[in-house]
This record gives C-alpha cells, structure tokens and sequence, in this order.
C-alpha cells in the first residue's frame, strides 16, 4: 500500500446542498486509490494553531483531467478546520496526504448489494457502486439524511446505483424516516448478500444489526477521532472483536475506516468493554 | 547585532555536520522521534527512510498488553493537543518478537521506551530489553502513575525516580545509554532531573506532555474519556526549552534530550541553545508525518546561515 504526502492546489470548491464538493489537484494518490480509502487534509495554512489533519472519504479520483491526476471529497463545515476549508479557491495551496485506510472488500461472488449512505456518508458509494457493478454485482443505493439539502448524490445513485431509495426525517423527500425503515424490506426485496454502510455511528449499528438478522455482510466506514490517521498515536481505537473471539482496541485508521459490522462491539464504542485484551482488571 | 551578523561567514548547508554522539550511540542527526508519536516506526517509514534520522523512541512498552482509557482519546486545543491513550500497547512479549525486530533488521536505531507501574516491572523490562539484540538505547519513561506510591506519578518524586533508575541500570550493558525521560509538572524538575543522574542514568529527556482538562460546549462535560490528558504540540515549547535550560544550568554535564512542540528546524536549534544534545519531535508528526527528516534539514539550514559548522558550536549556547 502507498501513502503519498503531497501538496495539493484546489481546482474547484462547490457548495452542495449543505456541503462542499472539494476538487485537489495531487500527485501520487489518485492512482493508488480504492473504493473506501481516505485523504487526511492540512487544514488553517502553514501557521495555523490547527495541528491535527482533518480526515475525509475519497468521494472521487480522476487520473486522466486536464488538472493531471485529483481527488474530490465532499465535506460538511461544522469546526474549525471545515469551515476554514469551506474558504478554499481555486489555486489555493493545501497538503494531502492519502490514499489512508483499507478500502471496501468487494464480494468474490457476483451478488446483490446494498450501498446505505447517511448525509455526506454517501461519498464513497459511488466509485464502490461502479467497482460493484463492474464485477457484475448490483448496487442499490439507500440514501438518508435528517433534511433535503443533507442529501447528497441522489442524481448519481440515479445514475450508477441498480436502485435508488432515499428517506429524509422531515419527509422533504423520499420516505419519512430513516435509512433502516427502507432497508429492512429491501435486504428481503432484492436478497442481499453485502451492505454497505457509512454514515454517523448510531445509524452504522443499526444497519450491522439489521444485516446480520437477515444473514447478510455489512461492510461499515466507521469516523474515529483520528490524530495521525497513519497508524502511530492510538488516539482512533474502536472495540473490535477478532476470528478468536477476543476484543481488541483496534485502530480505525490502519485496520479500518472499513469494518465488518458484526466484528464491531458497537454497544461498547466509547468504552473498553469487559474481557478486552489489555483491559484494566 | 545579530549573531549571523557578528563575523561568522554563512556555509553551505552540505558543509554542515549534524552528526551527534550520543553517550556513545551515533547518530547521523540529533533529530529522534518521541515515544508515543511514532509506533515503532513501521508506519513511518512509508513516509522516510528510517534510518536516516537520529533514532526511533518507540511508543512506551509495559510489561502486558494494555487496552488503554476510552475514547475519545484526543483534543485538538490551540496550537496543541491533549491525549489520553493510557499507554495502550502489545506488551513486552509481542513487541519483542514483533516490533523490536522489524526496527533492527531494518537498520534504524531503535531507543525502546519502557514503562512500568511498580519497580520491578520496570526491572523485568530493563533486563529483557537490554538483552534483546539490536537495542541503541533505553528510554525510562518515569512519567506514570507508580501503583506502589497511592499512585503518584514516578518522576513527581525524586526518591522514586532515584529508585527506578537506580534498580535499572544494573540490568542494562553498559553500552546502551539509558535515558530517565521526565514530567514538566513538578515544582523543579533539576532536582529529578539530579537524582535521576544520581541513580546512574546516562541523560534525561525532557519533556514529558503536561497534565490538561478541556471542557467540551455541548456536555459541558470533559472532552477526553480519561478525563485529564497530556498537552503537547507548540503549546508546549517555552516550557521544554525552560526545562532543558534549568537542566543544563544545574547539571552541565548532563545529557540532554530536548522534546516538546518541536515543528521547525528553528525550535529544535532553540533546545541546542539551550542545552540539548539531541531532540525529539512527537505531535508534529501528526500534522507532517516526514517532520523528522524535515526538521534535521532546516536545522542543518538554520546552523549554515549562522555559519556553525557542528551542534557542538552551539550546544548549550545561549548560556554563555
Ligand atoms: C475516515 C473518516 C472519513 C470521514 N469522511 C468525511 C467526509 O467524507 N465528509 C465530512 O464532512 N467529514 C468526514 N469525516 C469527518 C471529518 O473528519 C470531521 O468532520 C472533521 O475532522 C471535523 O473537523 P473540524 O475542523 O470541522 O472540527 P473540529 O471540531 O475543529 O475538529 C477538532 C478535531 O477533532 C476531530 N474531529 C471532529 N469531528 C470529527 C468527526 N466527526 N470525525 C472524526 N474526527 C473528528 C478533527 O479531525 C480534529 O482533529 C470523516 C472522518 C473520518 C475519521
Ligand atoms: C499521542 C501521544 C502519545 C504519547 N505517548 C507517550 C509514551 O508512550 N511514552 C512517553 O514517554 N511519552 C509519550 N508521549 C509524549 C511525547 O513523547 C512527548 O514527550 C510530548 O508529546 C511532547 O513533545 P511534542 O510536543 O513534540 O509532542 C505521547 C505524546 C502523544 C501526543
Ligand atoms: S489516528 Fe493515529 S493511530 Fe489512528
């Protein structure tokens, strides 16, 4: 696996709905880059207070622009570092470094999948909807977000999803509700073999849940606090339970974002659950 | 006038040696990684070749695995960060046979950090890793809570630091330089620093992260999951560059190791100035993880401009 530090310029910054669809021209990652990997974005400029890198899921990648090789993400502004960042221009100068992470496993089988994005969580869908579909798999899309504007991609889910479902709490579009009120009979509809999962935590526990009710794979991209998001600090550790039964505090960066959801203590985020290797006695 | 002003001739940075001798340990750069900031070094090197920096101080080992304090474990704060791992780590016996290994076969210098809650669990490790081959040095990390003493921290008491280091050093070769890594939370960190020496340590490194709360505006609750955390990061830097002054002030004999919010090759000169023989850089890694290469290269810059030819030009400096 090759992580590239590398600076970037900005091609383009568009606001979507709610968020930003970011476009850096870099060298080094695009090429490396698979369904699932995350960038880790330099954020306040070369002086900033701002230590910490900012982690974002690869939305997109071109290899062949006009701008040489890019990477998109979309990102919601909500910090400090986001909101700085929701100031970019094009020019604009900002260190990357990525492709971080494990990416999604594709299924070996040609089967039936489901892509279940929540909010900005939808970003990585769509390369893993095209890779999906290229092996023969389908890919049906559930998108869900609180409101209409934090939807984000419905038209390309149009476009590359088998099937596109989308649920808003406020019912402004789509089913009234939430990911998983949809997603209970489509897993029977279309008898699912993966679900694929990103989006805040509380909704990636309910999809593990309910996926392996129904005896399906879920495949989940967890968001850890991260502070080198490289593997070194231990700082975006998650309950993980291994092929040996034992709980480890595994870190999301290196061993994740992507996760089985039925490997994840999901009850026990945020503490070091009973029996954990290592765990105070 | 400035010193650059005052007669030396600016070099060219290739006419600079950064090569450092560490109580016998060479080192082609004084520029060593901090323990905890970079593991041990397998995922660095994806960014730089190892064994092109001074050291790697491995992530303190303790003598059985540990699942370390909840999340979240980290805050970013102003120019700094608190962090609450807990010293979540493999064990001794894992990173023996996995990590310690990779470090050597590689070509690196490997200067293992230990820690322990009792002296003789502090004893076990020195013994097995000063056995194990390969080792360049010893990093006593004396900076946490001693189970024996109501759970004070170690290097908040000159007698247990004493003590450690002292029922240590006799389980390490000679050889391998072992340095009592201290908190900057004490009241006067020379007299630590004094006993630690005293017990047989080689040198001192200094510093150790500072303790910290930060309150978060929605829970109104502490933000990490251990509660307190350690600050580092820039932050920090005017208190380790004082620590490592105060040090050298006291004990001019005394090797110094210099770690705390180092991000530029300037910070790193600001610790030779006053008094360190080699530095390490722990946060910034996370912010620029080829920060250990970069730094040694503007300190090499930042000598040249001046027209020092060596760090022992500039070592301890700003005393005179
Ligand atoms: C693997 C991964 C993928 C992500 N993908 C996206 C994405 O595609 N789009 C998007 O908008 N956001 C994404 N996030 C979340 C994004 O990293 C945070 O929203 C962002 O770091 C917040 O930064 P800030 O400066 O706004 O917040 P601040 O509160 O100022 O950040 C302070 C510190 O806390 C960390 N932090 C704060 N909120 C989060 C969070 N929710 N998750 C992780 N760390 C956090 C920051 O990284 C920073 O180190 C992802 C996170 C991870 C770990
Ligand atoms: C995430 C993190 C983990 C750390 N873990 C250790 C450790 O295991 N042992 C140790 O002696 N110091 C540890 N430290 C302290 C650093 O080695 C260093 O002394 C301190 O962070 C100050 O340097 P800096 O500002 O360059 O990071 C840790 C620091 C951080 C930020
Ligand atoms: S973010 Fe540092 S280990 Fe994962």
């Amino acid at each position: 696996m090759t992580v590239t530090q590398a600076r970037g310029r900005v091609v383009s910054r568009t606001p979507v709905g709610d968020y930003h669809h970011l476009v850096i021209a870099v060298e080094g990652i695009a090429e490396h880059t698979r369904p699932g990997h995350f960038v880790a974005l330099a954020v306040g400029g070369a002086d900033s207070g701002m230590l910490l890198r900012r982690a974002f899921s690869i939305y997109r990648t071109s290899t062949t622009g006009r701008y040489g090789p890019t990477v998109e993400v979309v990102f919601a502004a909500h910090g400090k570092g986001t909101r700085w960042m929701a100031d970019l221009a094009p020019e604009d100068e900002i260190d990357v470094v990525g492709p971080m992470g494990r990416p999604f496993a594709l299924p070996k089988e040609k089967v039936a999948c489901i892509l279940v994005g929540g909010g900005y969580g939808s970003a990585p869908m769509f390369s893993l909807a095209s890779a999906l579909r290229e092996r023969g798999s389908s890919a049906h899309f559930v998108l869900g977000a609180a409101t209409t504007p934090r939807l984000f991609g419905v038209l390309e889910a149009n476009r590359v999803g088998s099937s596109v479902h989308v649920t808003t709490e406020d019912g402004s579009t789509g089913t009234r509700g939430r990911v998983t009120d949809v997603l209970e009979g489509l897993v029977d509809d279309v008898e699912a073999a993966v679900v694929y999962a990103c989006g805040p935590m509380g909704m990636l526990r309910a999809v593990a849940d309910l996926a392996e009710d129904a005896g399906a794979w879920s495949q989940c991209v967890v968001e850890e606090s991260m502070a080198c998001g490289v593997g070194v600090c231990m700082t975006c550790v998650l309950p993980v339970e291994g092929e040996d039964g034992l709980v480890r505090m595994v870190r999301s960066c290196v061993e994740g974002p992507v996760f089985r959801g039925d490997r994840v203590r999901w009850d026990a985020v945020g503490t070091i659950p009973p029996g954990t290797l290592g765990a105070p006695r | 006038m400035s010193a650059a002003e005052g007669g030396r001739a600016p070099l060219d940075p290739a006419d600079v040696d950064l090569a450092v001798d560490l109580c016998g340990l060479r080192m082609p750069t004084p520029v060593m990684t901090a323990s905890g900031c970079a593991a041990a070094g397998r995922e660095l090197d994806q960014f730089f070749d190892v064994t092109s920096i001074g050291a790697v101080v491995t992530k303190s080992i303790m003598r059985s695995p540990r699942s370390g304090r909840p999340t979240p474990r980290m805050v970013e704060t102003p120019s700094g960060m608190l962090n609450s791992i807990g010293l979540q780590g493999p064990g001794i016996d894992a990173f023996l046979a996995r990590d310690l290994p990779w470090l050597v076969q590689r070509g690196a210098r490997a200067f293992v950090s230990i820690a322990g809650e009792t002296a003789d669990e502090y004893v076990e490790l020195a013994r097995r890793v000063g056995q194990a081959p390969g080792v360049a040095g010893i990093e006593v990390n004396i900076s946490c809570p001693n189970v024996e003493n109501r759970g004070m921290v170690f290097a908040c008491d000159p007698d247990s630091s004493y003590r450690v280091l002292s029922e240590v050093r006799p389980h390490i070769p000679d050889d391998i330089p072992v340095f009592a890594k201290l908190t900057p939370d004490v009241t006067d960190i020379t007299i630590v620093a004094g006993a630690a020496a005293d017990a047989g340590a080689d040198g001192v490194t200094v510093i150790n992260t500072l303790l910290g709360i930060a309150m978060d505006p929605d829970t109104l609750r502490p933000r990490l999951g251990g509660v307190t955390g350690g600050l580092s990061g820039p932050a920090v830097r005017p208190v380790a560059v004082r620590a490592v002054w105060q040090i050298r002030r006291a004990l001019p004999d005394l090797p110094i190791i210099g770690v705390g919010g180092i991000r530029t090759g300037f910070d790193a000169l600001e610790m030779v100035l006053a008094g360190a023989a080699a530095v390490q850089v722990g946060t910034v890694i996370f912010h620029d993880p080829s920060a250990p290469v970069r730094v040694a290269d503007e300190l090499r810059d930042e000598l040249a401009v001046r027209g020092f030819a060596s760090l022992d030009e500039v070592r301890g400096l700003a005393h005179v």
